[in-house]
């Protein structure tokens, strides 16, 4: 309202239909010297911004899980069948627990696995290829990428050109 | 760490040089330690214990019991107020235990308590400045053994080392005791026993081995379990 230049004259602002837009003025303003009041009254501490640490620790309350204690209900030789199909429940999820640990720590983790097996898929690709497309391929690359690769050039250089292999004709024999 | 292991600490000691996890990067701190600012102290006596990967607690001779959010405890009941009940869990204050919180309970079919009914419940707050709040089903819904056990049996009140020691899968009482008796038991963390043998002088007898168990070892639990059937059999 303050950047409007032409204001509203006071007369015009007196009129019956503009009393809506002289309250909703009204508010504004008091608002604004409301926060102007807030401002003023607030005491900012100047120090540097709390940095929120992680907390290393973790508080375990429970013995329950520190001791891997057990169930608390044990029935035995039958004699409260229900507490025992309860029993048998939790021990075998108590074996599952375990027996997951143990693979964890013997097994390979896929990471692992991924590792191994990302640099050994050259060499396994090589083996499902046949010896007649292992002499194409590089023959074959030549053409396309020869001022790209050094390297390639080089081991291709070592294979047999491969004009020779790729015009292999039928040869009639002389019958002189 | 291996310097770390069973030492004897007292409120107030440092303890430093914790071993922590390799991936996380954390210590996990159990009941007897604490933490001001960056350091962690012991605020119990007892022995220190470390448990792979990287969990510290104390293990301490204690007879009250601090409620614990999710610790099977059994109470008895003392009051009915209204929609709630008041249960006395061995704590510093009385646990609420609702009326709704039994397995298949709804509000026209309430379950059948009584004042002085044994119950065996799980803390679900557990909180230094609230009341604690029992409940008897699980997770599910369904009871999973908790509820009012109204079957007769013995109550009797140890250590909480005791419970500890009778609920840890390295000890062998129960398992030695359970070869020689059909007999149920019912252990609150709160300290709580409840046992039931075929006769009351069963019920007696395995409520004294649970007692004499408390400062012996494996070996010697299971000569006692031995003595103790011969005995009840009437071979001394």
């Amino acid at each position: 309202m303050e950047e409007n230049p032409a204001k509203l004259s006071k007369n015009v602002l007196m009129m019956k239909f503009m009393q809506r837009s002289v309250l909703r003025m009204e508010v504004e303003q008091n608002e604004e010297e409301k926060q102007r009041v807030i401002d003023d009254e607030h005491w900012v501490l100047d120090l540097p911004q709390l940095t929120q640490r992680e907390e290393k620790f973790v508080v375990q309350p429970s013995y329950i899980t520190c001791e891997n204690l057990q169930y608390g209900r044990m029935s035995f030789k039958g004699f409260n069948p229900e507490v025992e199909k309860l029993m048998k429940i939790h021990n075998t999820e108590a074996e599952l627990q375990q027996a997951e640990e143990r693979e964890k720590e013997i097994g390979v983790s896929e990471s692992e696995m991924t590792n191994r097996y990302s640099t050994l898929v050259g060499i396994i690709s090589k083996k499902f290829s046949t010896k007649r497309k292992m002499g194409e391929e590089p023959g074959e690359k030549v053409d396309k990428e020869e001022e790209e690769d050094d390297d390639q050039l080089i081991t291709t250089t070592t294979t047999p050109p491969k004009s020779k292999k790729g015009k292999r004709k039928f040869m009639k024999p002389d019958d002189s | 760490m291996a310097a770390h292991m069973d030492r004897i600490v007292l409120p107030g000691d440092k303890i430093s040089d914790l071993k922590e996890s390799e991936t996380s990067k954390k210590v996990v701190l159990g009941p007897g330690l604490r933490t001001e600012t960056e350091d962690v102290y012991a605020c119990k006596p007892g022995v220190l214990k470390f448990k792979e990967p990287n969990v510290y607690w104390i293990d301490t001779h204690q007879k009250r019991y601090v409620p614990v959010k999710g610790e099977h405890v059994i109470g008895i009941v003392t009051q009915k107020a209204g929609d709630i009940f008041r249960v006395d869990i061995g704590g510093s204050d009385q646990a609420s235990l609702s009326y709704l919180s039994f397995e298949g309970s709804t509000k026209r079919n309430r379950p059948d308590v009584k004042v002085g009914d044994i119950v065996y419940s799980r803390l679900l707050v557990a909180n230094k400045d609230m009341e604690p709040e029992v409940v008897c089903i699980d997770s599910h819904g369904r009871s999973s053994g908790m509820g009012v056990i109204r079957s007769g049996g013995f109550l009797f009140k140890t250590s909480l080392n005791l419970v500890r020691k009778m609920c840890n899968p390295q000890c062998v009482l129960m398992k030695s005791l359970g070869n020689k008796f059909p007999f149920e038991v019912m252990v609150g963390m709160n300290g709580r026993i409840w046992v039931k043998g075929r006769t009351n002088k069963e019920t007696v007898a395995l409520a004294n081995a649970v007692c004499a168990a408390e400062h012996m070892t494996n070996p010697q639990i299971k000569a006692m379990c031995h003595r103790l059937a011969d005995a009840l059999a009437g071979f001394e």
